[in-house]
Formats: structure tokens, C-alpha cells, sequence
């Protein structure tokens, strides 16, 4: 991955921010909630991608994070009544984080296909657990999760929940995403980043220059549990339930598919691939019963035709219009 | 003084003794060249005392130290550094971020997650000093992976020189480039260990660059030393003219 300049990043940021802040106003609140399920995604798909694009681990095990995440959110409400936002953020992520830290010390000894099958089976050990344990996780009915509060302030009485997500949710969800991209970015230029992305390349010369391999990818494996257990505890409130569906491999599939549809060897392709994936999944479903072999069609198109995804396409392509310029 | 000592230092693969009982002594301030034919034991060698292969038996010691069993990391905490025959570099990174890296580890920096690394001037500039010494500043905002054979050579024992190693290990730092390129990195990389004071291991399989370039030859065979002196008495050896070139001197 090469550098770009913080600056000419911030160019092509800014102005998108300022159109998802005024987004709200300009579109119907039902584009609005999907959006705001398009950034939870997003967030989920920033963490996988420092695991697959800057250490170059595959998992197919991050709906067990996005799952705890959520599942947490859902205890917090049967256990103890709480129906706040932080705590349910809170709760997400010390959950997801708990999982995460337990299944990466597992992990992070291995590498390639060997990771990859470890993460998948260790992640459906959790999915058996919330489909058999129904007494504690409503097994295949889930938990619900009412609309919470956001900042100690919650829905006014008689509010239409549609607009309460389309506009303070999906406000609360913006600012938590930009604040999530912009750590993110900070990491991934950070000497830590560096060190990751030095084991992507070279896993024998990065521990000849010190660094030592199979912790950094532990940290690493945290964070992207932290990021994908934040995005299971903002999208629960958004869906209203979680189920067990959220915790099986499938799922932990289409995380991959948002990062390869976007392009995983950019740092905003992630994010890109899964607002549109989303969009794509919700119009495909909508339109016809054979929306899986639509997006069977996506993807077998996108690792034959694009295998630098939305973003990395759309990169090379102006790279050589400027040459050409 | 002995910088480095290895006592009786055993390593089998199966039947084949790549390292069998050798005693080898590294001498502080010198610059070594290790060698041998193929399969003679130099890189297996070179890989026990890096920590790359754990030894079957016998003791490592480096500036009286025991780092037989230490990993790599702490070896290279203790002073030593390597290159690699075949070249070792993060090839998606920029030729200045394989230097940055080793100065970030070296100074405990690797572990910062909230620090951008191209802000961190001090480190920056000493990459670009690595970078000019070697003769690749002007490459430094180029992937590593778009680099020519040469440029990865040097890039490659730049990376480990970054290390401010005491004792730097090059693992055939000319092999796979062109005769008319050896002697140009042959003097920057002899230049700047010399500079350094930094006690060096050369491996090598071209004669011209050991004799020129080295202050003591050891020779290896069958997994064993066969003989170790100057330049000079290594030429005049019978024995090693006829195990290396199969004629007598």
C-alpha cells in the first residue's frame, strides 16, 4: 500500500463528511436507515481489514465479534434493564473484546488457510452456543433490543422510530464512524501499523528486525475484535433483535465480501464495499428471489475482473489518466 | 577480544550434519568471510547463531553472554543482525519505511498505535542518513518491490545495518547481481561496516570479493571448519585449494 498524504486524504474526506451531515435532509429517512446500516458495516469492515490488509490475515471468524458485540448490547437490556447507548456500547465491546482476546491467542500461532478454518470453527462454536443455550440467548427467536437512549436522552413520546434512526441515531452513528476512520488511519500510519503491515510482507525478516511477530498480531486481532464488536453494538439497535444468524460463518463471509468488493490493499475500500454491498444486498433481496446468485455473480466478477475492488480500480484507473494527462 | 564463540555448536538434519561440533570465534572489529562449498553448513551456521535455527547441542556466546536459547529478538536486543542471501525486504513498503522500521523497533517504538510514523522527524531523518550512505536516497518514496537487484542487496543489509548491530551477518550480499555491480556494493557495504566499527560476517562464494575484502577467512566443510587465517595463509592452503577448486596450490 502506498502512502497518501494526510493532506490530499483530507481533500477527498471533508467534503464527503459534510454531504453524510446533510444527507438527513436531503434524502428519505428509509435511504437514511440503510445508510446508517451501510456505516455499522463499514466499521466492522475497517477492522477486519487491518487484520486481512495490513497483516494479511484472512478470518473467517469476525461474526463472532460483530455478534458478541450485539449479543452484549441484548444482555445489557435482559440483564440488567440498562437501555442507554454507551452502556450498550460498552458492553459490546467489552464482550466482543473478551472473545477476541480468548480466540486470538488460539489464532495468531498460525498463518494462511490454517488461520482462516481455526477462526471459522471457533467462531461457530460461539454460534452453537447462542442457538442451543436458548434459555440465555432466546436461542433461534433472539433478544430484542428496544431503541435506546442516546446521551442520556431518549426517544420523545410518540416519535416514529423510523425517524428517531433516520436522523439522532443515524447522527450518533456518523460521529462514532468518523471518530473510528479517523483511529484507524492514525494506527495504520503508526509505527505499530507499519510493524503490521512489515509481518504482511515479510512475517521472517520482521522478526529480524525485531519485532516480534506473534504479539503484534494478537494486538492487532484485539483492535479488529474492538472495532467489529462496535459495529455489532450499533447495529442492534438499528435491527432491534439479534439472532444467531449474526453469529454464523455466513456472515463472517460477507464482512469479506464488503472488504473485497471495495478493494482490501486500500485503507477506504472496506468502508466503500460495505455501504455498497449493503445496498446491493438490500435492492437484490428486494427485486428477487435469486438475490444470492446476484451476488454469487458480483463476486465471481469482482476476483475475475476487479481484484483491487471498487476503490483500487477506481485508483489505477486515475493514475493512468493522469500519466495520460 | 572475542566478540562472538560458539563451543562444540551441533546440527543435524536427519543424516546430514549441517553444523557438526564446530568452535568458531568472532573477533571484535574484523570483517569475516565464511566459506565453503555448497552444503558446506556457512548459512545453517549463520542461522543458529541469528536464532533462526535452535541448535541440537552446544553453546552460543555472544560478548559473554549465553544466547544459545534466546529468540531472535533478543539477540538482536543483544547486538546481532543479519541479511539474507535471498533478499528479505517488506516489499510493499517504501524503501525509506524498511529503514524506519528497524529504527522504531530499535528504539522500542513499534508498540506506539496513536503516533503518525512519518511525523516522527528524528527517526525519518536518521532512515534518509541510512538511505544516503547506501546510495538510495534517492529511492526512498519507491516500493521496496520496484527495486533492481542491486538496489535490494544494499537495501536489504541497510535494513540490518539500521539495527546498529555490533555484529552484522551478510549472507552472500552479491549474490544475484552482475559481476560489474559487486564491487560497487562490495566497497559501500565495506565502507560503512569499517566506518561503523561494526564487526562483520561475510559470506561469500566469490573468491575475488573474500580476498579483497576480508581481514580473516574461515573455511567450512561437510558441516566443520577446515581452516581459518588471513587471506594470505587461506590462499596458500593446500587443503582448501583442494576442497574448494579441486587442485592443489
Amino acid at each position: 500500500m502506498i502512502p497518501v498524504p494526510p493532506r490530499r486524504v483530507l481533500v477527498y474526506t471533508i467534503p464527503i463528511a459534510l454531504l453524510l451531515f446533510v444527507l438527513p435532509f436531503v434524502v428519505a429517512p428509509y435511504q437514511v436507515a440503510l445508510l446508517t446500516y451501510g456505516l455499522t458495516f463499514a466499521i466492522a469492515a475497517l477492522g477486519f481489514n487491518l487484520l486481512l490488509g495490513y497483516t494479511g490475515l484472512l478470518s473467517f471468524g469476525h461474526s463472532a465479534y460483530f455478534g458478541m458485540g450485539a449479543y452484549g448490547v441484548a444482555f445489557i437490556v435482559k440483564y440488567f434493564k440498562i437501555s442507554s447507548m454507551e452502556a450498550f456500547i460498552l458492553g459490546g465491546i467489552v464482550a466482543a473484546t473478551a472473545v477476541a482476546a480468548l480466540f486470538g491467542f488460539v489464532c495468531v500461532r498460525y498463518t494462511r488457510i490454517f488461520f482462516g478454518i481455526l477462526t471459522l470453527a471457533l467462531s461457530q462454536v460461539i454460534w452453537s452456543l447462542a442457538f442451543k443455550f436458548f434459555w440465555v440467548t432466546g436461542g433461534t427467536d433472539g433478544l430484542r433490543v428496544p431503541t435506546p437512549s442516546l446521551l442520556g436522552v431518549g426517544m420523545a413520546p410518540g416519535q416514529d422510530k423510523m425517524a428517531f434512526l433516520a436522523h439522532r441515531y443515524y447522527y450518533y452513528v456518523l460521529v462514532i464512524f468518523l471518530v473510528g476512520v479517523a483511529v484507524m488511519w492514525v494506527i495504520v500510519h503508526s509505527p505499530f501499523g507499519k510493524a503490521l503491515q512489515a509481518i504482511r510482507d515479510n512475517e521472517t525478516r520482521a522478526e529480524f528486525v525485531g519485532v516480534q511477530v506473534r504479539r503484534y498480531r494478537y494486538m492487532a486481532f484485539l483492535v479488529s475484535g474492538v472495532y467489529t464488536g462496535l459495529a455489532g453494538a450499533l447495529w442492534v439497535p438499528l435491527n432491534g433483535l439479534t439472532t444467531p444468524d449474526i453469529l454464523h460463518w455466513t456472515f463472517s463471509g460477507k464482512i469479506v465480501f464488503f472488504t473485497v468488493l471495495g478493494g482490501f490493499q486500500t485503507f477506504f475500500g472496506p468502508i466503500i464495499g460495505a455501504v455498497v454491498f449493503n445496498y446491493l444486498e438490500t435492492y437484490a433481496v428486494g427485486h428477487t428471489v435469486y438475490w444470492q446468485l446476484v451476488l454469487g455473480v458480483v463476486l465471481v466478477f469482482l476476483v475475475l475482473a476487479l481484484p483491487g475492488g471498487i476503490v483500487g480500480t477506481a485508483g489505477r484507473v486515475l493514475d493512468r489518466l493522469r500519466k495520460a494527462a | 577480544m572475542s566478540l562472538l564463540s560458539t563451543k562444540a555448536l551441533v546440527k543435524y538434519f536427519g543424516d546430514t550434519h549441517a553444523v557438526d561440533r564446530v568452535d568458531f570465534t568472532v573477533t571484535q572489529g574484523e570483517l569475516l568471510a565464511l566459506i565453503g562449498s555448497n552444503g558446506a553448513g556457512k548459512t545453517t551456521l549463520v542461522n543458529l547463531i541469528s536464532g533462526l535455527l535452535r541448535a541440537d547441542s552446544g553453546q552460543i556466546h555472544f560478548q559473554g553472554t549465553d544466547v544459545t536459547h534466546q529468540s531472535i529478538h533478543e539477540r538482536i536486543a543483544e547486538g546481532i543482525a543479519r541479511s539474507f542471501q535471498l533478499v528479505n525486504l517488506f516489499d510493499q513498503l517504501s524503501t525509506l519505511d524498511n529503514i524506519a522500521l528497524s529504527i522504531f523497533s530499535r528504539e522500542g517504538k513499534t508498540r506506539r498505535l496513536f503516533a503518525l510514523a512519518d511525523h516522527d522527524s528524528a527517526v525519518q531523518d536518521e532512515a534518509m542518513a541510512v538511505l544516503r550512505q547506501f546510495g538510495l536516497e534517492g529511492k526512498a518514496r519507491m516500493v521496496a518491490g520496484g527495486l533492481s537487484q542491486g538496489e535490494r542487496k544494499l537495501l536489504d543489509v541497510a535494513v540490518a545495518y539500521a539495527l546498529r548491530p555490533k555484529l552484522l551477518f551478510l549472507d552472500e550480499p552479491t549474490s544475484g547481481v552482475s559481476t560489474r555491480e559487486k564491487a560497487p556494493i562490495m566497497d559501500i557495504i565495506t565502507s560503512i561496516v569499517r566506518s561503523g566499527r561494526i564487526t562483520a560476517v561475510i559470506i561469500e562464494h566469490d573468491m575475488d570479493v573474500v580476498f579483497k575484502y576480508s581481514d580473516r577467512i574461515v573455511v567450512m566443510h561437510e558441516g566443520a571448519v577446515l581452516a581459518d587465517g588471513t587471506p594470505d595463509q587461506i590462499r596458500t592452503n593446500d587443503q582448501v585449494a583442494m576442497t574448494l577448486l579441486g587442485t592443489h596450490v
